[in-house]
């Protein structure tokens, strides 16, 4: 999960700016908190050596010194800025080896969905990607926002109903990570985990081939069974029936997800899901 | 005849709520009983309830903050104990409670705790530091004040009756719609910040005519204090911002009451709109609550390092920059939400551009300990330690700024540290330094320093262990508002910020036992010169307390630190003995109006968050009635005739007059 401990060159390259930029600020702050310190002390009242200046107030020099300093180190960012959000723009491709990896992400009450409609399948709350290759992910929302975040694979972003926002990314070590949700979604958001298995690309195609034999079909019904709020969701794999399944999501076509089900029962449901009052 | 109300709606499956409002009720209850038993209610009703004086509003805006904040740091160190027990396990807060915690403590603190403090501050001191008598228009004053108090009972009400938001502080459409937030929670929300907002809008449109139009003579723009200045500016921008709440809010309660779809999934609703109004109103807010408290810091360095404000000018320019600068940056709220990378850099550098002014003001304030005979008191205290928390907070605040820095970091408790490092370590140390500095003016006794001290320093420290834990997290990857977790690298450094919560709260337990203490031993911290910090401002020429008039003879202003001089003047030329010519003064009759309006405001919104149309007709039409009453007044005035006002004036002059006989040289 440590965002210092990258694993792609998106995360590598925002935590490169990241550390940049804390060191250009640290360049002034830690001379001016210094300075606080000093100035406090050596002018205290009791110092008897202190020059006491009761109407200094007003130094041209200084106050060119005193705008100058942030304003130089905020054009410095500024350039950081600028150049950081081209470069890193997530809808920008990404370099890598190998084809290009489609993945077509949704999320939902409480859980998130993957869809590869090249390979035809799809998972829950599991992301198997092969390492080096640049993947190009589309994600869009069931229901309220959510942000789709893998801390060591850097660049989150917002998933939103009826929207389709792009991601482009890239893992270079195999290996297990952890995903989550960075936007508050309701009751079940702190369980909105994903693993993600980053595998070698001889094994990847196994791995296809192994989750498109699964006994359980992506349609329509058995999304919408998937759209109802859940805690705590299995990680199942299923064949794609439906390849343009996605773009009906983003397009509306499939109505957005229910929120809580009025229950006439008194009694509280289990795990806290969908209360109610 | 009820709407949705009913007993089933009093959640009796829940101990801590219920166990917390039933205490609550029992000490209001008292209260009120011992009021009336005591006899103090006529007293009560004449002096504050129905006082339009600025001084009574502005104490009792700060007393709604300071109570508030108890019920905002609850909710604080009950999430600081959920989150430090809830590794692999549910904790004691099951989702539905911890969600409404955490919204109800963003929403107080900021509404209900921000806000008062802030603007009870500025009602206090800015017409006393602008030599005026009142503010531009009292009656309004007290009904702004009446509203924002209605806001914070009605979220207090929701803790027994019913449930808060479980949506965050700033409740985000989809998740806030009637469809994803079936219950009574966000409406609570809604209501009470409706009306509340109207308050905070006219006490804006209060000060800045207060600032603009009434100040005394000589009193020129560029002789104001800096306290002045910042308060026009944070004025201006509630003016400008508020509307933007209360129309944004408007439109999601049509989309929750009658079926509009502004924010709805459905039917062409855009949530990004939601976001964009929210933050277009979000930002400003936060120069709002902050640039009062670069006044407060301004005016304590100075009188505390006895020397005048370094680069006043570049200060004044500093400010309004930031006022105008504060509108074109709300985007920074949601890079993550693939805008695009021009728009990103545009917003981004914007937000850096702030730091600009921001750093001038932190070199100012630094040049002004240059020279200066500094003394530590406690409001002294404070600002040292804002000047060094704050910066560090805005070192992490352009860290976010910064486009791909945010891809990594938004939204997680990075971001939570670093709002809190402003927030705390700018807005409420400012509001600390202010309520030690002018407490003595608002009450004529002086605050105990050794007590304010140990406050000073729990706080201090306990920021610091609460906070910077919770940037760790934000490296680790750890997210805001998670109810539970099954990282094991996270739970030392959330036990850790446990503890830092807990040594708040002996700050808070010093600052309570302060005022305590304080007011039993005001005898022997009486102040009987009116200046008990030799201050430069005018607000110390009066009387601690000032009359009700303020001044007995208008004040004339040749320069800045109108009182320094007058002091220096007063010493060489020995002024004070002549007698000055005393006239009647025409003051502002007291007026319920702000009362009554907030008791019907309280039952509207009461009725429509659980949908009694009876109800709602009634509070309406009370409201207005009550309104038309007071616009039909035939006397607002009365007059203190002149020999009254030549009384108090000689009995203070007599006082300072002895003082200064003890004191040999004057």
């Amino acid at each position: 999960m440590n965002i210092l401990d990258p694993q792609g060159p998106i995360a590598a390259a925002d935590k490169t700016i990241l550390i940049d930029s804390i060191a250009i600020m640290l360049a002034i702050v830690l001379p001016t908190i210094v300075a606080i310190f000093a100035f406090a002390f050596w002018f205290r009242q009791s110092n008897p050596r202190a020059v006491y200046r009761p109407d200094w107030a007003y130094s041209g020099r200084i106050e060119l010194v005193v705008w100058s300093i942030p304003a130089l180190t905020i054009i410095l960012l500024g350039g950081v800025a600028w150049i950081g959000s081209h470069q890193l723009d997530p809808a920008a491709r990404v370099e890598g080896t190998g084809s290009p990896v489609r993945v077509q992400v949704v999320s939902l009450d409480w859980k998130w969905l993957f869809i590869y409609p090249d390979q035809r399948i799809a998972t829950i709350n599991a992301l198997t990607v092969p390492v080096g290759a640049p993947l190009k992910l589309e994600l869009t929302s069931a229901s309220v926002m959510n942000v789709f975040f893998v801390p060591q694979l850097g660049s989150m972003i917002y998933t939103m109903n009826g929207m389709i926002t792009p991601l482009n990314l890239r893992a270079d070590q195999v290996g297990n990570y952890q995903g989550l949700s960075a936007h508050f979604s309701g009751d079940g958001f702190p369980d909105m985990l994903f693993d993600v298995h980053v595998i070698s690309p001889l094994a990847f195609p196994d791995w296809v081939a192994n989750t498109a034999r699964s006994d359980q079909v992506l349609n329509r019904d058995s999304y919408n069974k998937l759209a109802q709020q859940s805690i705590g969701a299995t990680k199942t794999s299923y064949r794609l029936e439906d390849p343009e399944l996605f773009g009906k999501i983003a397009a509306q076509q499939i109505p957005p997800g229910p929120g809580p089900q009025l229950t006439t029962n008194p009694a509280k449901p289990a795990a806290g899901v969908g209360n109610a009052r | 005849m009820l709407g949705k109300l009913g007993w089933s709606v009093i959640p009796f499956d829940q101990p801590i709520p219920l166990l917390v409002g039933a205490v609550v009720l029992v000490v209001i209850l008292g209260v009120i009983a011992w009021v009336i038993v005591a006899g103090h209610l006529p007293y009560l009703w004449r002096e504050w309830i129905t006082s339009v004086d600025h001084k009574r509003i502005g104490v009792m805006y700060t007393l709604l903050a300071m109570v508030m904040l108890l019920r905002g740091f609850s909710d604080a160190i009950m999430m600081r104990a959920q989150q430090a027990i809830a590794y692999h396990s549910n904790g004691y807060l099951p989702p539905e409670h911890f969600n409404q915690i955490f919204s109800a403590h963003g929403t107080i603190m900021i509404f209900f705790v921000g806000m008062p403090f802030v603007i009870g501050l500025m009602n206090l001191v800015v017409p006393l530091q602008l030599g005026v008598r009142d503010v531009a228009f009292p009656t309004l004053n007290s009904v702004g004040f009446w509203l924002t108090a209605t806001g914070a009972l009605l979220v207090n009400i929701s803790l027994v009756v019913g449930e808060f938001a479980r949506t965050g502080w700033l409740p985000y459409p989809p998740l806030s719609e009637l469809t994803y937030s079936p219950g009574v929670g966000v409406d609570y929300y809604l209501w009470s910040l409706e009306i509340s907002g109207v308050g905070t809008l006219v006490a804006g449109i209060n000060l800045v005519t207060t600032v603009l139009k009434l100040r005394t003579k000589g009193m020129t723009y560029l002789r104001m204090p800096m306290f002045c200045w910042t308060t026009l500016a944070s004025n201006l921008l509630i003016v400008a911002a508020f509307p933007i709440l209360t129309a944004t809010l408007a439109m999601l309660i049509l989309d929750r009451y009658f079926g509009f779809h502004f924010f709805t999934n459905e039917a062409g609703g855009n949530v990004m709109m939601f976001m964009n109004l929210i933050w277009a109103w979000g930002h400003p807010e936060v120069y709002i609550l902050v640039l009062p408290a670069f006044g407060i810091f301004s005016e304590v360095v100075s009188t505390f390092s006895c020397k005048p404000l370094f680069g006043y000018r570049s200060m004044v320019l500093a400010t309004m920059a930031i006022c105008l600068i504060s509108f074109m940056v709300w985007l920074h709220h949601f890079f993550t939400m693939g805008a695009g990378p021009d728009v990103n850099a545009i917003f981004g550098i914007a937000s850096m551009i702030i730091a600009v002014p921001t750093g001038v003001k932190i070199y100012n304030w630094l040049f002004t300990m240059y020279g200066g005979r500094i003394r530590f008191a406690t409001p002294m205290m404070w600002s040292i330690g804002f000047m060094v928390t704050f910066i560090i907070g805005g070192l992490t605040g352009v860290l976010v700024a910064v486009p791909p820095a945010d891809f990594l970091l938004h939204n997680s408790l990075f971001l939570v540290a670093h709002f809190h490092n402003v927030i705390i370590g700018g807005v409420l140390f400012g509001a600390f330094a202010g309520y030690n500095y002018w407490f003595p003016k608002a009450f004529g006794f002086r605050l105990h320093e050794g007590l304010g001290k140990a406050a000073f320093w729990f706080w201090l420290s306990g920021f610091y262990l609460a906070f910077m834990p919770l940037y760790a997290l934000g490296f680790l990857g750890m997210t805001r508002r998670m109810q539970h977790y099954d990282v094991a690298q996270w739970r030392p450094w959330l036990i850790a910020a446990a503890f830092g919560a807990m040594l708040i709260l002996i700050g808070i337990i010093f600052q309570v036992a302060q005022l305590i203490v304080s007011i039993r031993r005001r005898a022997e911290l009486r102040d009987r010169t009116g200046d008990p910090w030799d201050g430069r401002s005018l607000e110390w020429a009066t009387a601690s307390p000032p009359p009700v008039f303020n001044f007995a003879i208008s004040p004339n202003v040749t320069g800045e630190d109108a009182y320094w001089a007058i002091k220096a003047h007063a010493k060489q030329q020995d002024l004070e003995k002549r007698e000055p010519d005393y006239v009647d003064i025409e003051m502002p009759r007291n007026s319920p109006t702000g009362f009554v309006c907030a008791f019907f405001a309280t039952v509207m919104g009461f009725a429509l968050i659980w949908h009694i149309w009876w109800m709602v007709a009634v509070g309406g039409v009370g409201a207005f009635a009550t309104f038309v009453a007071f616009a039909w007044r035939d006397h607002d005035e009365y007059v203190i005739p002149a020999a009254e006002v030549a009384r108090i004036d000689r009995a203070i002059i007599a006082e300072r007059r002895a003082l200064l006989g003890l004191a040999g040289s004057p």
